[in-house]
């Protein structure tokens, strides 16, 4: 019996090839855009895992002495004893060749996995490792630099930090002439022990890893972006699975009927369409996982470009398959068509034998849906209200747009309805009437596809409001931060001599940028000195400011600190901050706050003079050149060749203008290619769910034709109140987008990023996308309304025949 | 073989509840056949229905092989549809993905008792040995009416309940369809209850039974 049905049933799609092309169609695509997502993402996190271990990448606790740079390493030996699982460190910097080399001494013995300066190196580099006279390992760049220089032997390998060299302790105690002493010991944030202040009597302090700005964050937000996209482009393509499965059961029904009263029972009935529905979701869940590959392999060089360019982060531009997608995707695949078709197997469970003797019964339910709606929808948008205003991390900024569009689309029939319905009052004519008063009966069926097309509308214009905003933003500031005509960094101070003496005639300023790393706060902060000039009195991009900023900068008692650091820690201008120097605490007043777009790391900007005689170390290397504009290129020809000056030591401030341009413009590549894609498949419900009405409005429209309206009349008239809905789904859209556009970027943006972006508004963008939604329904009504116009009579008249 | 005791049955609508079948009492025997007539509306679709397990039944009793089908679940009623009965609908039902030799074959083969040289003297009694390659779609009303026939008979059920199987044929076709119906019945030895507006054609079964403000008179 069970064969017997199963073949029945699968007839069906034999005699109607179109149906069951559409649905594979629709979940293959859903599945394509989730898996292709997803692909992008694990290649991404598992290439910059891979960088962040070399980079030995902060997920340790650490453990310092209070007021002081080192402690003895009996203390080390003592907390051991005592049960702790400690590793120790010895850090510092040395200079050699001109060149400030970060040395990290570790014990490969006890450091922990999550070390990663350990970790990366396999047993037969550790060969040599151990003792004073031990090797030592850099780039390999950097070894080419070093040659001759006197340091242990220098080992090659990749991805080790630039300008550091990672040893043995032994070896790093005596390069810094640090004998006996540590300068911090790590562990995992697990470990645990007695108080290491009472093992030691040293004033211990444990720091946990450093948040907030460090890569994971950055990227978390990227791929949380990415998959906000996968989950909508899936919804959208569930639409179309939904209206073709609708559709199958709605022409099923008389077979249905006909299986049950010829004594096939329900329980056996279910149990067959569900094994049909998992056979077809296994077909379109293997295909979907192999079109996902291939939009994953178009997409992942930008992905990688982009992480690349905004966080620094080393991604792959290539694509391993791996095979846990093919589960994923078919275990995905399967999800989505058993929500598509809940629907329906609900309503088979609850079929009634014989046909219903009120065919207008549904009127009643499309009712009820509708009150059930917009009373969803109302909670929805309450709740995103309720959102806007305490939505204080990343994941309630996504739940935020999720109600948001939730609440939007629910509420989208009713207005819709309403819209109709106000046309319907003002109609003259007989034919009119109908055309508005059919118009709301239709929108039952359509109002998936039309919710389908709000949802990608919105995000278009969101994410759209958003891009614009930003690159109008970004070109505004980036003209305002990189004022001076050229940027130049020599390779070691004899140079810089050299070049400015040089240059000294032709330029009207020559301006240093030095700066060091810091860690303030539990975080890693960039202190910038810079010069006091006009360059920076009238450019420099400020948002918030004290009385005299830049007299407070001259005077050494003021520091700037960039929008992201600012709003991590709650500074404004006029609170005091002190920064840690060699020479003790450096006591600040916050002058100003500045924007500074791109950049994930906090910042933070003194008087050249006041850094260089806190920091003496300090690398003096890089510069800023002001001269007349257009003598720049020639000037840096000259340099380049006198001074033998690679690209990156001597920039053009255009060439950093548009590099900074374009590696933005790369991030927001992949949502662009994205919503194309959402918008795309959302044309694609559209038109299923018009030829599935199509074939279900026969009955609807051959009484008319019957009446005297000719097929092409009624076709146009389809066509036309297609178009009309689309269009006013477009003009909601609009006001849906800008909600989404305000909360991707006052909270989405400073949660992620940490700045928050002047919304700029671009009406011809919407109107351009509206007239491409109306394009796009046009063609998706196209289709079905020449179907109506050359629907042959018979098939109208056989309406009339089989009325029940 | 049926036996229906104080049937009652009413629907549900906007003006209240509307009693159909108030107290029906009928019973036959295998191998007879029965006609039950009434004015539009009456209630006889609703009493075969009741019978056929569609419906559920709100008083009284219909039996059928001493099986009382008000009392058996969802499963079992359709175990009884699928093994015992045989429906012909004043809508032919046909499936309209399978073809007509599939429509043919499909009661017997869901029950299991699919008997080829059966299905073949069936098929050309009924005239439609040309047909099978066909889909139901591109036969004639009187065509269809006899696919829903011949699939019903194929199974060989021991009650067959049809509800006007002639009442969209005209007369020499309606007759014609019932002249095979009632010896194909004679020969498997079944019982039929046929509903029919006609009178001419009620004459022609052993008794018949008239419908008539929810009771039998
Ligand atoms: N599902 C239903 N809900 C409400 N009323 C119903 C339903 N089905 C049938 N009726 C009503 O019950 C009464 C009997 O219907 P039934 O179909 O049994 O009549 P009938 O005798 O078969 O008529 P006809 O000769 O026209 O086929 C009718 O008044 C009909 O309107
Ligand atoms: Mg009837």
């Amino acid at each position: 019996m069970t064969a017997l049905v199963f073949r029945t049933l699968l007839s069906h799609w034999r005699r109607r090839p179109f149906q069951i092309v559409t649905l594979l169609l629709g979940l293959t695509v859903a599945t394509a855009l989730w898996s292709a997502v997803q692909a992008v993402n694990a290649e991404a996190r598992a290439s910059y895992a891979a960088a962040a271990s070399r980079l030995g990448g902060d997920q340790l606790d650490s453990f310092t002495v209070q007021g002081a740079n080192s402690f003895d390493q009996s203390a080390y030996i003592a907390l051991r004893r005592a049960g702790w699982e400690v590793s120790p460190m010895v850090e510092g910097r040395i200079r050699r060749a001109d060149t400030t080399l970060r040395i990290i001494g570790f014990d490969p013995l006890t450091a922990p996995p999550q070390m990663g300066t350990g970790a990366t190196l396999d047993a037969d580099e550790l060969g040599g490792f151990f003792g004073p006279g031990g090797v030592a390992f850099a780039e390999p760049d950097l070894i080419a630099r070093l040659d001759g220089v006197d340091l242990p032997e220098l080992r090659a390998v990749d991805g080790t930090p630039p300008r550091t060299l990672l040893m043995d302790i032994g070896a790093a105690q005596r390069l810094l002439d640090l004998d006996g002493q540590l300068t911090r010991l790590v562990s995992v944030p697990t470990a645990t022990g007695p108080d290491p202040s009472d093992v030691t009597g040293l004033a211990f302090t444990r720091t946990p890893p450093e948040q907030g700005n460090d890569i994971n964050a950055l990227t978390d937000s990227f791929h949380l972006n990415l998959t906000a996209f996968g989950v909508l482009s899936f919804v959208v393509g569930l639409f179309i699975v939904y209206s073709a499965i609708g559709l199958a059961f709605e022409q099923r029904k008389p077979m249905l009927r006909t299986l049950r009263a010829c004594g096939v029972p329900l329980a056996r009935l279910l149990w067959v369409m569900l094994a049909e529905l998992a056979a077809l979701a296994l077909i379109a869940g293997l295909a979907g996982v192999a079109l996902g590959y291939f939009v994953a392999a178009a997409l992942l060089p930008d992905v990688a470009a982009t992480l690349d360019g905004l966080y620094g982060a080393n991604v792959d531009g290539t694509l391993a398959f791996r095979p846990g997608w093919w589960a994923a995707g078919l275990a995905i695949s399967m999800l989505g068509a058993l929500i598509a078709a809940a629907d329906t197997l609900w309503r088979t469970v609850h079929l009634p034998l014989l046909a219903p003797a009120q065919p207008n019964a549904w009127l009643g339910a499309q009712r009820r849906a509708m009150r059930w709606q917009i009373m969803a929808a109302s909670l929805f948008i309450a709740l995103a209200i309720l959102g806007a205003a305490l939505a204080n991390s990343l994941i309630a900024g996504f739940a935020l747009i999720a109600a948001l569009m939730l609440g939007a689309a629910l509420a989208l029939p009713t207005l819709l309805s309403f819209a109709l319905r106000v046309g319907a009052a003002r109609a003259r004519g007989p034919v009119s009437q109908w055309v508005w008063a059919d118009g709301r009966l239709q929108l039952s069926r359509l109002s998936l596809a039309l919710m389908a097309l709000l949802v990608a509308l919105s995000a278009n214009i969101g994410v759209g409001t958003m891009v614009s905003s930003f690159r109008e933003t970004f070109t505004g500031w980036l003209d305002q931060r990189l004022a001076s005509e050229i940027y130049l960094t020599a390779r070691d101070e004899a140079q810089a001599d050299a070049i400015l003496t040089y240059v000294a005639p032709r330029t009207t300023a020559q301006l240093p940028i030095f700066s060091t790393d810091l860690r303030w706060q539990g975080q890693q902060v960039e202190l910038f000195g810079v010069a006091d000039h006009a360059t920076y009195r009238d450019n420099w991009p400020l948002i918030a400011q004290g009385p005299a900023p830049w007299d407070q900068l001259r005077a050494r008692t003021g520091v700037l600190v960039n929008e992201q650091l600012a709003l991590r820690e709650g500074i404004s201008p006029g609170d005091r901050l002190s920064l840690p120097t060699p020479s003790g605490l450096w006591a600040l007043e916050v002058a100003a706050i500045y924007s500074d777009y791109g950049n994930p790391r906090g910042q933070l900007m003194v008087n050249v003079a006041g850094l260089t005689e806190r920091f003496p170390d300090v690398d003096r290397l890089r510069y800023a050149l002001r001269l007349p504009p257009g003598q720049a290129p020639d000037l840096i020809a000259d340099l380049t060749e006198r001074f033998d000056l690679g690209p990156q030591q001597i920039i053009d401030q255009q060439a950093i203008k548009s590099l900074s341009l374009s590696i933005f413009e790369r991030t927001f590549t992949v949502t662009a290619a994205l919503n194309v894609l959402t918008l795309g498949v959302a044309a694609l419900a559209l038109f299923t769910a018009m030829l599935t009405l199509q074939l279900m409005r026969l009955p609807a429209v051959a009484p008319l034709w019957a009446m005297g309206l000719t097929r092409a009349q009624l076709a146009r008239i389809e066509m036309g109140r297609t178009v009309l809905l689309a269009l006013l789904t477009g003009v909601l859209a609009i006001p849906v987008g800008l909600a989404l556009a305000w909360v991707l970027m006052t909270i989405i943006n400073v949660q992620a990023f940490g700045w928050r972006l002047p919304i700029f508004l671009y009406p011809l963008d919407w109107l351009r996308l509206v007239l491409l939604a109306l394009v796009a329904a046009a063609l998706a009504a196209a289709l079905p309304a020449l179907r109506l116009a050359r629907t042959p009579p018979g098939a109208l008249l056989r309406v009339f025949a089989d009325e029940r | 073989m049926l036996v229906a005791k104080s049937v009652e049955k009413s629907f549900q609508t906007s003006n209240g509840p509307l009693p159909v079948l108030r107290g029906v009492d009928l019973s036959l025997k295998s191998g007879e056949t029965l006609a039950l007539t009434g004015e539009s509306g009456s209630g006889k679709s609703t009493f075969l229905h009741l019978a056929a397990g569609l419906d559920t039944i709100d008083a009284g009793t219909i039996t059928i092989s001493g099986t009382d089908v008000g009392t058996l679940s969802d499963a079992g009623r359709a175990e009884l549809r699928r093994s015992r009965l045989g429906l012909v609908f004043q809508q032919f039902n046909l499936i309209p993905s399978l073809s007509v030799a599939d429509n043919l074959a499909f009661q017997a083969r869901l029950a299991g008792r699919l008997d080829p040289a059966w299905q073949v003297e069936i098929t050309e009694r009924l005239g439609l040995a040309d047909l099978g390659a066909r889909w139901p779609e591109q036969l004639s009303g009187g065509q269809q009416q006899r696919v829903a026939v011949g699939r019903t008979l194929a199974a060989r059920p021991d009650l067959i309940l049809a509800d006007e199987p002639t009442g969209n044929l005209d007369e020499a076709t309606g007759d014609q369809v019932l002249d095979l119906m009632l010896s194909l019945v004679a020969q498997s030895g079944a019982a039929l209850l046929m509903v029919t507006h006609s009178d001419r054609l009620a004459a022609r079964l052993d008794r018949r039974v008239h419908l008539r403000l929810g009771q039998l008179a």
